[in-house]
């Protein structure tokens, strides 16, 4: 499964980002194979609609689940209508951190019926 | 003759000014007036006005709308647009309207002709007259909205070309697209700012669009409390005039708490308004010439 996680550096065990639309960096993992793939966010200048053309981003790449600390109205509209499945970093410091407690199902699902009021 | 009265920093008397230098242009002359409240987000110089308001008209925009049946999901539509308010997320063409300007280049690069456009209601201008005979006029934008320039610009095309009309604006704060909007076609820039290390900072950026803009500017001093020293420098150092000076003073503070306009409260301000509205005859008379 293709997971995207924001952090603040290009690497695994960098520290997380908890914006998603504005976040340095993207992080592209296979949890089958755990090979990850670092990408710049170049919606992060956007003036405006940052999280759309990032949630775009991610529905281009066929990620199937993202990790971020909080999702505005339109990147969670615009992830909820590619049906993305989306988690909370909560309390996790580092990507690692969170993609294996994503693995062990630890991480809290953003339940989309409480955000859409 | 257009005049708009801005600040840079909120809360320094920007509609205090605007609205008894209305008043005392109604009062003293019989040049018609006309008054828009361009502070669409926080439209609040009725209350020192008190105009009849007697019409109301809704302020929409063109938002686009996707056919699904002629949608081949090319995303020329998300590529044109510049604010990221419609993609192709997957299957879907999905429009976000709070993030939409109406510019329609979505529906004119559509190759299938699958975009509609659909009107979307972000506010409200409302008009009507006041007792001194002010011809008044507000933008209203919806609680939620998140983009007033386009109420601004629909009331800024209520203006004629009247000769000897007087046009007064009122701004809203800050420096960025609505106060920009606003100010443009301006004749003259009234800017109001007060002695805090805010007021001075905001004034400096106001003063930078009316710069860029090449619109001539003049301050007005307002709550001065013998404590302006910096203030007057800078305005002596740009070449400012300040055209007005009000006072720290409790009795302004409460008249205006009560809705009282600056001249009710203090009856010889009506002349020295009059006396702003000439220094700023006379200032463009200067660049005329």
């Amino acid at each position: 499964m293709k997971v995207a996680l924001t952090v603040t550096e290009p690497s695994l065990d960098a520290k997380i980002d908890p914006r998603f639309g504005r976040s340095a960096f993207l992080l592209l993992i296979d949890t089958d194979n755990d090979q990850w793939e670092a990408f710049t966010n170049e919606s992060i200048n956007s003036p405006s609609g940052a999280g759309v053309k990032t949630a775009q981003f991610v529905v281009d790449h066929k990620v199937k689940a993202v990790i971020s600390g909080d999702f505005g109205p339109n990147a969670l509209r615009a992830l909820q209508s590619a049906c993305i499945l989306l988690y909370l970093y909560g309390k996790c410091v580092t990507g690692r951190e969170a993609i294996e407690k994503f693995k062990a199902g630890q991480l809290q699902q953003v339940n989309l019926l409480d955000e859409s009021d | 003759m257009i005049i708009a009265v801005a600040s840079g920093k909120g809360g320094t008397g920007k509609t205090t000014i605007a609205t008894s230098l209305a008043l005392s242009l109604a009062l003293n002359g019989s040049l018609p007036i006309l008054f828009l409240d361009c502070d669409v987000e926080a439209p609040n110089a009725h209350i020192f006005l008190k105009p009849e308001l007697a019409k109301k008209n809704s302020v929409d925009i063109l938002i686009p709308s996707v056919l699904e049946s002629k949608c081949t999901l090319c995303a020329r539509c998300s590529e044109v647009c510049q604010f990221n308010a419609i993609a192709v997320l997957g299957k879907k063409v999905v429009v976000f309207p709070q993030l939409c300007h109406g510019c329609g280049s979505c529906m004119l690069v559509c190759p299938e002709h699958a975009i509609e456009e659909l009107a979307n209601n972000i506010g409200v201008i409302e008009c009507g007259l006041t007792a001194e005979g002010i011809l008044f006029v507000r933008g209203m934008l919806n609680e939620g909205e998140p983009m007033p320039v386009p109420i601004i610009r629909r009331l800024k095309k209520l203006i004629s070309p009247q000769k000897n009309q007087i046009i007064i604006i009122d701004t809203s704060p800050g420096a960025s697209c609505p106060v920009v909007a606003t100010v443009q076609d301006a004749d003259f820039l009234i800017l109001v700012t007060e002695p805090t290390p805010f007021g001075l900072h905001d004034l400096r950026a106001a003063v930078e669009i009316s710069r860029a803009m090449q619109i001539p500017a003049g301050v007005v001093i307002n709550r001065e409390n013998g404590d302006s020293l910096e203030l007057e420098g800078y305005c002596h150092h740009e070449n400012l005039p300040v055209l007005m000076r009000v006072p720290y003073a409790r009795k302004i503070a409460e008249g205006i708490a009560r809705g009282q306009p600056l001249i009710n409260i203090i009856s010889d301000y009506q002349n020295q308004f009059i006396s702003l509205f000439n220094q700023i005859v006379a200032a463009l008379q200067l660049k005329n010439e």
